[in-house]
C-alpha cells in the first residue's frame, strides 16, 4: 500500500526566485526601518481621515483570512476524522502559523505605540470588537505553535546534536522533547478544538470590526451580517488556499502533485462558496443595495469584480469535473477564490471606507506597498526554509507506517 | 489518546473549553460610561458667532499647543477653506455663505461633540477613552496603544493622530477642558467667547433653552437642535438658520453609534454560551468520529 509520509525536502535553498524574493524582503525592511525612525506619517499615506491603510486592510485582515487553511483542514482531518487528508494538514498548519505570526507583526508595526502591544492583556474593554479580535488572535497564535510542536519533536528526538559548549545540554534537551511529545500526544485534541473555536470567533469578529464605522462605509459592504459573511468567506477560502499552496510546493520541489487528495478537497469548495454567495446576494436583495450597482463608481466596479471573479467564476469552475481533475484548472480556480477574498477584505477595509470631510482619497504609498510585499516575500522564504528543515510536505513512501499525526487523531 | 477514558476526555474538554473562552470573561471592567443627569454641555448658537477665532487661540493655550500670537487670528482669509480639527488644533471655526443675508456669514465652531454614547469609547481596545460623569469624553495616554480604531469609529471624524511622531504619538481631541473643569473653571473657549455664542451649562437645561430660543425667534432659527438626539445625543448642541447638512454636519441617525456593533458582539459572546457550546459540539463530533473509526478498524481486522 502506498502511504504518504511527511519528509524534509532536500534541495538547494537558493534559486533565482529565492534571491528575487530576498531582494523584495530587504527592500521592505528598509522602509520598515524608516517607519520606526521617522514615524508612521513619513512612510505611509495615512492621515486623520484615513486612519487605516493596507497594513491593516491587507496584512492583517486579508492575512487572517488567507491563513484560514489551518483551522479548516484541522476541522476536516482531526475533528471530522477524514484520515485521507492528513497529508495536507501540516503544510496548512505551517502556513497558518507563519501567516498569523506576520499578522501579529503587521499589527505591531501599524500601532502608533508598538511597545504597548501587551496592554490589551491587562486592560480590557469587553465592548471593543478589536479587543476580542486581538485576544483571540494572540491565543490562537500560541495554539498554532503548540500544534506545530509535534513536528519539531518528531524531527529532533534522538537527533539533538548541538556543537561545542552546547554539547552538555544535548541530553536534557532530548529528554525535554520526549516529555513534550508524550504530553502533547495526550492533550493535542484540546488545542485542535480550541484552535477551531478561536478561529471561528475572530474570523467573524474581523467582520464586526467595520460595523461601528456605520455610514462611513459604503452600503454595498456595510451590513449587520458582516461577521457571518467574513466567517463564510474564510471557511470557503481554506481549501482553495491549501490546494494552491500544495500545487506550488509540488512544482517548486519537483514532486508529483497529490492530485486525488486535492480534487477531493476541491469538490468541497463549491458548496461552501455557494453558501457564501447565497448570503451575499440575499443580503444585497434584502437591503436593496443593488441600486448602487446601476451606476459606474469605484465601489460598484470593485464590488462587481469581487463577486464575479472572486466567487461566481470559481464556483462554476469548482463544479466542473474536468477542472477538479486537472492541476492547472484547480490552480486557477483556487487562485480566483484567494483573489476574491483578498479583494473582499481590501474592499471592506479601504475601498468601502469613505470618511466625511475627505480631501483626497487614500492610495497606499510606495513605503506601505514595499513593506507589505516584503512581508509576503519573507513569509515565502520562511515557508521554504521550514519545509526543508521539518517533515511537513508528504512524499509517497512504500510502507504501512502511519504518520505521527494520524496516531494523534486516535486511529490506532 | 487511545487509552484515555471517555469520561476523562469530556472532563478535560469541558475544563479547557471554559478556560480558553473564559479568559476574556472578566471583561466587565468596561470603560466608565456613566450618564449623570447633571452632565454638562455646550449650546452653540451659530447665528451669534462672529468667527473671531479667539476660541481657537485660547484652546491651544489651554492645551499647551503651539500657536502664533492672538493678533494673527484677526486674519479672516483662513476662513475661505473648510478646515477640520487635527492634532495641532483641537477646535476650528468654519465660515459658510448665508443666502438670506449675505453680509452675515454663518460661522460654525467644530470640535469633539462629546457623545452620550461615544463610539470611540466603545471601540477603544484598551479602554483608553472614557465618558466622564461631567459629560466629557477623555483620553488616557497611559493606556493608548495607538491603534487608531477610535478614528475609524467616530461618526464625526474627530480624533486625530500625531502621524509625524515616531515615539509616543498621541490621539488628540477636545477634552472639554477636563483639567479646568476639575478645578471649577469653565472650558477655555466658553470663557473667552466675546459674543457668548457658546454657552456652558447642564445639558438638560441647554436643550430646554435651545427650544425656548427657537420658540421665541422662529424666524431666526430652523426648528431643529443638532445633537439633541443625533447618535443618541451629544453634549455639544447646535442652533442654526440653515440646514445642518449644508453646514457640513454629518447626517446621522438617532441610534447610538456603537449600538449595532455592541449588539453583535454581545450576541456572539452572550455569557460565553456560544463559544463554549461550539467547543462542546466540536468535541462531541470529534469523539463520535474517533469511535466510529475505531469500530471500523476492529471490524476490518
Amino acid at each position: 500500500m502506498e502511504e504518504f509520509k511527511p519528509t524534509p525536502m532536500k534541495k538547494k535553498y537558493l534559486t533565482p526566485v529565492v534571491i528575487a524574493l530576498a531582494v523584495l524582503a530587504v527592500n521592505g525592511f528598509l522602509f520598515l526601518l524608516a517607519r520606526f525612525v521617522f514615524g508612521i506619517g513619513a512612510v505611509t499615506n495615512l492621515d486623520n481621515q484615513h486612519p487605516w491603510g493596507i497594513w491593516i486592510g491587507l496584512d492583517v485582515a486579508a492575512g487572517v483570512a488567507l491563513a484560514a487553511g489551518g483551522f479548516t483542514t484541522a476541522a476536516l482531518g482531526h475533528i471530522m476524522h477524514k484520515d485521507q487528508y492528513h497529508a495536507i494538514i501540516r503544510p496548512a498548519l505551517l502556513t497558518a502559523a507563519l501567516g498569523y505570526t506576520f499578522v501579529a507583526v503587521s499589527v505591531m508595526i501599524d500601532l502608533g505605540r508598538p511597545y504597548f502591544i501587551w496592554h490589551p492583556l491587562i486592560m480590557w474593554n469587553g465592548s471593543s470588537v478589536l479587543f476580542e479580535v486581538g485576544i483571540c488572535v494572540m491565543i490562537y497564535l500560541v495554539v498554532l505553535y503548540i500544534e506545530f510542536l509535534p513536528i519539531v519533536t518528531e524531527r529532533f528526538i534522538g537527533r539533538v546534536n548541538l556543537p561545542g559548549v552546547l554539547k552538555r545540554i544535548n541530553n536534557p534537551l532530548d529528554k525535554l522533547l520526549r516529555i513534550l511529545d508524550k504530553g502533547l500526544e495526550k492533550t493535542m485534541f484540546i488545542f485542535i478544538i480550541a484552535g477551531v473555536v478561536l478561529s471561528c470567533l475572530h474570523q467573524s469578529s474581523l467582520g464586526t470590526l467595520m460595523v461601528i464605522a456605520g455610514p462611513k462605509m459604503h452600503p454595498l459592504w456595510q451590513t449587520p451580517i458582516l461577521p457571518l459573511l467574513f466567517l463564510l468567506s474564510a471557511v470557503s477560502l481554506g481549501f482553495p488556499m491549501v490546494i494552491f499552496e500544495s500545487l506550488i510546493t509540488s512544482r517548486s520541489f519537483g514532486l508529483k502533485p497529490e492530485i486525488h487528495i486535492l480534487s477531493n478537497l476541491g469538490s468541497m469548495v463549491a458548496p461552501l462558496l455557494g453558501i457564501y454567495l447565497a448570503f451575499k446576494i440575499g443580503d444585497m436583495m434584502i437591503r436593496g443595495t443593488f441600486v448602487y450597482l446601476t451606476t459606474i463608481t469605484t465601489a460598484s466596479v470593485m464590488y462587481t469584480i469581487e463577486l464575479l471573479f472572486g466567487v461566481i467564476i470559481p464556483l462554476r469552475m469548482f463544479m466542473s469535473r474536468q477542472v477538479a481533475k486537472s492541476p492547472i484548472g484547480l490552480l486557477i480556480a483556487s487562485f480566483l477564490v484567494i483573489f476574491g477574498v483578498f479583494l473582499n477584505r481590501l474592499n471592506n477595509f479601504l475601498v468601502a471606507y469613505t470618511p466625511p470631510y475627505e480631501v483626497h482619497s487614500y492610495f497606499p504609498s510606495i513605503g506601505e506597498i514595499s513593506v507589505t510585499v516584503g512581508f509576503i516575500a519573507f513569509e515565502i522564504l520562511l515557508f521554504r526554509l521550514a519545509v526543508m528543515i521539518f517533515p511537513i510536505v508528504s512524499v509517497p513512501e512504500m510502507s504501512t507506517q502511519r504518520t505521527k499525526y494520524s496516531v494523534k487523531g486516535g486511529a490506532r | 489518546m487511545g487509552n484515555q477514558s471517555r469520561r476523562d476526555f469530556l472532563k478535560t474538554a469541558a475544563l479547557v473549553g471554559t478556560t480558553v473562552t473564559g479568559f476574556s470573561s472578566k471583561t466587565k471592567a468596561a470603560p466608565k460610561n456613566i450618564l449623570s443627569e447633571d452632565r454638562m454641555g455646550v449650546l452653540v448658537d451659530t447665528t451669534v458667532c462672529i468667527g473671531c477665532r479667539k476660541c481657537e487661540w485660547v484652546c491651544k493655550i489651554a492645551h499647551n499647543l503651539e500657536t502664533p500670537t492672538i493678533e494673527t487670528y484677526d486674519d479672516r482669509s483662513v476662513l475661505k477653506n473648510m478646515r477640520r480639527p487635527n492634532d495641532k488644533a483641537l477646535t476650528v471655526v468654519n465660515e459658510y455663505q448665508n443666502t438670506d443675508q449675505e453680509k452675515f456669514p454663518i460661522n460654525v465652531k467644530v470640535q469633539c461633540m462629546h457623545c452620550d454614547h461615544p463610539a470611540c469609547v466603545s471601540a477603544c481596545i484598551v479602554g483608553a477613552l472614557s465618558k466622564q460623569e461631567n459629560g466629557s469624553v477623555i483620553w488616557d495616554t497611559d493606556k493608548c496603544i495607538g491603534c487608531r480604531y477610535c478614528m475609524v469609529a467616530c461618526p464625526f471624524q474627530i480624533p486625530a493622530f500625531e502621524f509625524d511622531k515616531a515615539l509616543k504619538p498621541d490621539i488628540k481631541k477636545c477634552d472639554f477642558c477636563f483639567e479646568r473643569t476639575k478645578e471649577g473653571k469653565i472650558p477655555a473657549c466658553t470663557e473667552i467667547c466675546p459674543v457668548e455664542a457658546i454657552t456652558y451649562g447642564r445639558r438638560e437645561d441647554l436643550v430646554k433653552a435651545a427650544h425656548q430660543k427657537i420658540k421665541n425667534y422662529p424666524n431666526r432659527y430652523i426648528n431643529r437642535v443638532y445633537g439633541e438626539s443625533e447618535v443618541g445625543g451629544t453634549s455639544w448642541i447646535y442652533l442654526t438658520n440653515k440646514e445642518f447638512e449644508k453646514l457640513d454636519f454629518p447626517k446621522l441617525g438617532k441610534d447610538p453609534a456603537p449600538g449595532v456593533s455592541e449588539a453583535i458582539q454581545h450576541g456572539i459572546f452572550a455569557y460565553f454560551v456560544p463559544p463554549v457550546a461550539l467547543y462542546a459540539l466540536l468535541g462531541g463530533v470529534m469523539w463520535i468520529n474517533k469511535n466510529r473509526k475505531k469500530t471500523e478498524n476492529e471490524t476490518e481486522k
